[in-house]
């Protein structure tokens, strides 16, 4: 939880008789780390994905899930990133994108159509915050802690550059592109799982229209964490889109 | 020690507020889970170990969620109950005007005037604990106190049984919530304690660390979205003395006739002193 003290497992090591296990958990890699065996990784993927399906409303499940089972595809978008110019100067500098780092009032004063006005208008619009994301746990690397907090950063922005709401409908296109992009499993089994609770009439736009839209998008497109926002705030969004390799929503109504 | 931190005294008990703070909510539903309801059970047993007579003034300390008080205003009730058949059942000879005049004054007592005094330190669990109250339509003979198992807000020799189930792992203090147990309770008072403890059998030892070490943060994570106040609870067992040195400590309070029971092998322990 967040404003909890970090606590510091030092003092394990000084207890004797404990398995293994315990020993490698003394050491915690960033703010907010929790060293888990691979046992408890297991069963937090295995708890964390019946309780994400039982109630919606726990993100931090489908956080969780992300955390423990993204170890392999964590390492590709990290390695994605390395090579490219711009991924390599964001896992240098480490941008965060929250409150606090964005002047929201300069965003809001830009152009209709450009990158930083239409973000704001998009989190004005569905009344979110990019401060609601969870910090990650579970990840054992301090590198790939970053990337998926860069990865749920930027989640906002994919729904704004792919023009989606953040209703059920909207999240789940979303997640259909981000598992294309990413390969993290918790896109792929949110992509699959989460429209089991949508109406008849919007599984049927999602299945006809939408998903084959965002599969298109998420393979066309260059890996999303290789751009670096915080400095495309002024490009307009259709150029963003055309750059990535984009192609702007299908009309649908529902 | 707060589990396998080491901390001040005064770093320890803020900690421990804020662990049950954030857990209070779920707290019940967490004992189910981690215990798979066993600990249902446990309570029952403690409460008949306890064997109220109606007309008893209990103390229920680190009460938080009245499991506790519930199952005692439930046994003196059926107690109570069993006393007044019998009483009827002695009574056949007697005239309606009698009968109807003894079921009248029985009738406002069908507690027989046994109370139970709920004292948390945490507020939080005080207030899932007056919700449940109301919720499960307890009423009569219940009253919940904010306050310190170290210090108690009580007069001397007041109360004839002292409870303390689950809480006494939490005390900073063990020895001073011991001395204050000792005071509160009236000369031939009992004290009563439910607690974690420790497994000698080491096969079931090694199961019992596999599962808390690994399983119940775990669920802490999955139900109550908090892993650390889970990783404490599992930790701070581990620290907590086992029976025959907490045995010692009551012994060192003033009680006599010092005695504990083992619940699944030591798993859980039930404590029991008398203030003579």
């Amino acid at each position: 939880p967040a404003g909890r003290a970090s606590l510091s497992r030092t003092e394990l090591r000084a207890r004797d008789g404990r398995s293994g296990e315990e020993e490698e958990m003394s050491f915690q890699l960033y703010p907010g780390h929790i060293p888990t065996s691979p046992l408890q990784k297991a069963l937090l993927a295995a708890g964390s994905a019946v309780m994400a399906l039982y109630d919606p409303y726990r993100h931090d499940m489908v956080a969780v899930l992300g955390e423990t089972t993204g170890c392999l595809a964590l390492r590709s978008l990290r390695d994605k990133m390395k090579h490219h110019p711009e991924g390599y100067r964001i896992l240098q500098e480490r941008p965060r994108i929250r409150l606090s780092t964005l002047d929201m009032a300069r965003l809001q004063g830009l152009p209709d159509g450009s990158l930083g006005r239409e973000y704001v208008r998009f989190l004005e619009h569905n009344k979110v915050s990019p401060d609601t994301r969870i910090p990650p746990k579970f990840v054992d690397d301090e590198e790939l802690a970053y990337v998926i907090q860069r990865y749920r950063e930027v989640h906002d922005l994919m729904h704004t550059l792919l023009g989606m709401p953040t209703n059920m409908l909207g999240e789940v296109v979303v997640k259909w592109f981000e598992a294309v992009q990413t390969g993290l499993p918790m896109c792929v089994l949110g992509a699959a799982f989460g429209p089991v609770r949508l109406s008849a009439r919007k599984l049927q736009v999602l299945a006809t229209q939408l998903v084959p839209w965002a599969i298109q998008n998420g393979r066309n497109a260059s890996c999303i964490l290789n751009v670096y926002y915080e400095q495309r705030w002024e490009q307009p969004v259709k150029s963003l889109r055309e750059e990535i390799g984009i192609l702007p929503p299908p009309d649908v109504r529902v | 020690h707060f589990g396998f931190q080491t901390v001040t005294e005064a770093e320890r008990r803020e900690k421990i507020y804020q662990v049950f703070e954030s857990v209070a909510k779920k707290y019940d539903v967490m004992n189910d889970s981690m215990t798979l309801g066993i600990h249902r059970i446990w309570k029952d047993i403690f409460v008949r170990k306890m064997n109220p007579c109606p007309g008893t003034l209990l103390l229920d300390v680190a009460g938080g969620t009245g499991d506790i008080a519930f199952r005692f205003l439930n046994y003196v009730r059926s107690v109570r109950e069993g006393q007044l058949r019998r009483k009827l059942r002695q009574q056949q000879n007697l005239s309606w005007q009698e009968i109807s005049e003894s079921y009248q004054e029985d009738n406002l007592k069908s507690l027989g005037d046994s109370q139970v005094v709920v004292c948390d330190i945490n507020r939080e669990m005080l207030k899932v604990g007056k919700e449940k109250a109301r919720h499960l339509g307890y009423s009569e003979g219940l009253s919940w106190v904010l306050g310190n198992a170290e210090e108690l807000p009580f007069d001397d020799e007041k109360f004839d049984v002292y409870t303390i189930a689950f809480g006494i792992r939490n005390v900073t203090r063990i020895d001073l919530a011991l001395q204050e147990a000792y005071r509160v309770l009236k000369p031939g008072g009992r004290f009563l304690c439910l607690e974690f403890s420790h497994v000698s059998n080491p096969v079931l030892s090694r199961l019992y660390d596999l599962y808390s070490f690994q399983v119940i943060p775990v669920l802490g994570e999955v139900i109550a979205g908090d892993w650390r106040s889970y990783q404490y609870l599992v930790e701070s067992i581990r620290c907590f003395p086992p029976q025959e040195e907490l045995k010692a400590m009551i012994e060192d309070a003033g009680f006599f006739k010092v005695d504990y029971q083992n619940l699944n092998s030591g798993i859980v322990a039930i404590h029991s002193g008398f203030k003579l």
